[in-house]
């Protein structure tokens, strides 16, 4: 019998969730597109 | 395993085990692909461990190499250890990361990870370099693989409707991992540096402890789809399509079927024809346009590479959704054909737009190679070992990354020696690049359906949680 988890899935999860990989990942693309606008200097 | 029958009565499942991440009635699928992230932003990290390389010459000389300290070729095994691990660990672990469920493996690969950084921290300050070997290349290699297949399966159960799109999001954040341990161990290292030391250790140490903390945070939020489960107003098609299996495929009888090998070849030859360049892009964009691509610009170009590396394993692997994976594999092919045999003339015609637009393009479906093979997998194979079937695939990227930069460097430095300018030194590596991906095309031709000898029997047992 499988114990499932019950809590329900919020909005405010979901926002957490993904601005705590969002977040670093946005800043990173951003480093690397800085860097790359060299290409065009 | 996971439910612990004991004396006298059946204990409540194990922290760890596939029962207690079972997800209730109100959970959302969408907190999944923010668990994988957690994972493959983090072992991401390895495509940028190059950062790491200089520093590690100058640890004993501090602003230059002095005897005693390491050379960068014997720093570049560092990395290809790890790979090496990655595909092996990926491999032999792949039915266990299947069975023992994703927040186990999650966390064995958080262990792994964040212990390879401890322990080549502890490398790094007694100046053993079989240390380092030891942590980043071994035990991180080995984190590598389990935390890079640990969300595959899983996602594709959540995302019957969209596998390609679901795996596309965790494989994309494998790409983008670079992009924040780059800047990230610069600054670490710039902060924890005198002017009598550098702080790589230090780094490490930090390192190590981020990755391990938010790799937990993935496996907490992690959970498997309830047996029977399907996203509201998906009904799976009647009619199923001729490439897409509704059976199941057992592991090791995977292996000994023809289209395992076709893909593993298929797999193979793409990731070479990309790995290569991608690793020599900045010294051959500014070979072959001497004076106009500068340093500074080359690396403008490099990065801008990665941003279409990381693009495309999104756009690829969701694209695939839409016109199949077979389809989308030929689209590579034959495109990265064109595209590798123009090269030479756009070169030769001076054109950098058109050459960097070439290399985007193509190292976005290098990206996108990646990404689409976990569906690829699931369309031949089923869903309930595909986890396992893909870790056993990703020798193909071990082989690729010893492959790939070879035949670039092996042949440039060739046609260099044999007196071709270095701007037309490449020409021949774009050709045979070239017939590597018409190989590949033949591969792919070839896949057909498994045959159904190759199904399993019995459906039923403990892996029985699956959308299908």
């Amino acid at each position: 019998m499988p114990a499932s988890t019950q809590s329900e899935t919020t909005s405010l999860h979901l926002i957490l969730a993904w601005g705590f990989v969002g977040i670093p990942l946005v800043w990173g693309v951003f480093q690397t597109a800085m860097n790359a606008l060299k290409l065009f200097h | 395993m996971s439910s612990t029958a004991m004396r006298g009565g059946v204990s409540p499942p194990g922290l760890l085990s596939r029962e207690r991440i079972i997800a209730g009635p109100g959970f959302s699928r969408w907190m999944v692909p923010p668990a994988a992230l957690c994972v493959h932003l983090c072992i991401g990290q390895a495509y940028a461990f190059s950062v790491f390389n200089l520093p590690m010459t100058k640890l004993i000389g501090i602003t230059q190499s002095a005897p005693g300290d390491w050379k960068l070729t014997d720093l570049g095994w560092i990395f290809s250890i790890a790979i090496v691990f990655l595909g092996l660990s990926a491999a032999v672990m792949g039915r266990w990361v299947e069975e023992g469920g994703p927040r186990k493996a999650m966390i064995a690969a958080g262990f792994c990870w964040g212990g390879g950084f401890l322990l080549s921290a502890v490398g790094v300050y007694l100046h053993a370099l079989w240390v380092v070997y030891l942590g980043y290349g071994v035990l991180g290699g080995i984190g590598l693989g389990i935390g890079y297949i640990s969300p595959v399966s899983t996602l594709i159960k959540w995302f019957p409707d969209r596998p390609g799109m679901a795996t596309g999001m965790a494989i994309m954040g494998f790409g983008g991992g670079a992009f924040i341990a780059s800047p990230l161990s610069v600054w670490l290292m710039r902060q924890f540096s005198t002017p009598t030391h550098i702080g790589v250790a230090e780094t490490f140490i930090i390192l190590g402890v981020v990755y391990f903390c938010f790799m937990m945070v993935g496996a907490a939020i992690v959970r498997l789809p309830a047996p029977g489960w399907a996203p509201a107003g998906y009904v799976a098609p009647a009619q199923p399509k001729k490439l897409i299996t509704t059976r199941n495929v057992f592991v090791y009888q995977a292996l000994r079927t023809p289209q395992f090998w076709l893909i593993w070849w298929v797999l193979c030859l793409n990731v070479t024809a990309g790995i290569g360049v991608l690793g020599q892009a900045s010294a051959m964009s500014q070979e072959m346009f001497p004076g106009r691509i500068t340093p500074v610009a080359a690396a403008g170009f490099v990065g801008l590479m990665s941003l279409f590396n990381m693009g495309g394993r999104f756009f690829w692997a969701s694209v695939s959704d839409f016109i199949g994976r077979k389809s989308t594999y030929f689209v590579f092919f034959v495109l990265g054909f064109v595209l590798y045999a123009s090269v030479p003339y756009i070169a030769a015609a001076g054109s950098v737009g058109l050459f960097v637009l070439a290399f985007c393009v193509i190292i976005s479906m290098y990206g996108g190679g990646f990404s689409t093979v976990p569906a690829y997998l699931k369309d031949m194979f089923g869903i309930r070992y595909v986890g396992a079937i893909h870790g056993w695939l990703l020798t193909a990227w071990s082989a690729a990354g010893v492959f790939g930069p070879v035949l670039v460097n092996y042949i440039r430095q060739y046609n260099v020696t044999h007196g071709i300018p270095k701007a037309q030194a490449y020409n021949n590596t774009m050709f045979i690049m070239a017939g590597l991906l018409v190989v590949g095309l033949i591969c792919n031709l070839f896949i057909r359906a498994v045959h159904e000898r190759h199904h399993m029997a019995d459906e039923a047992g403990p892996l029985g949680a699956t959308a299908d």
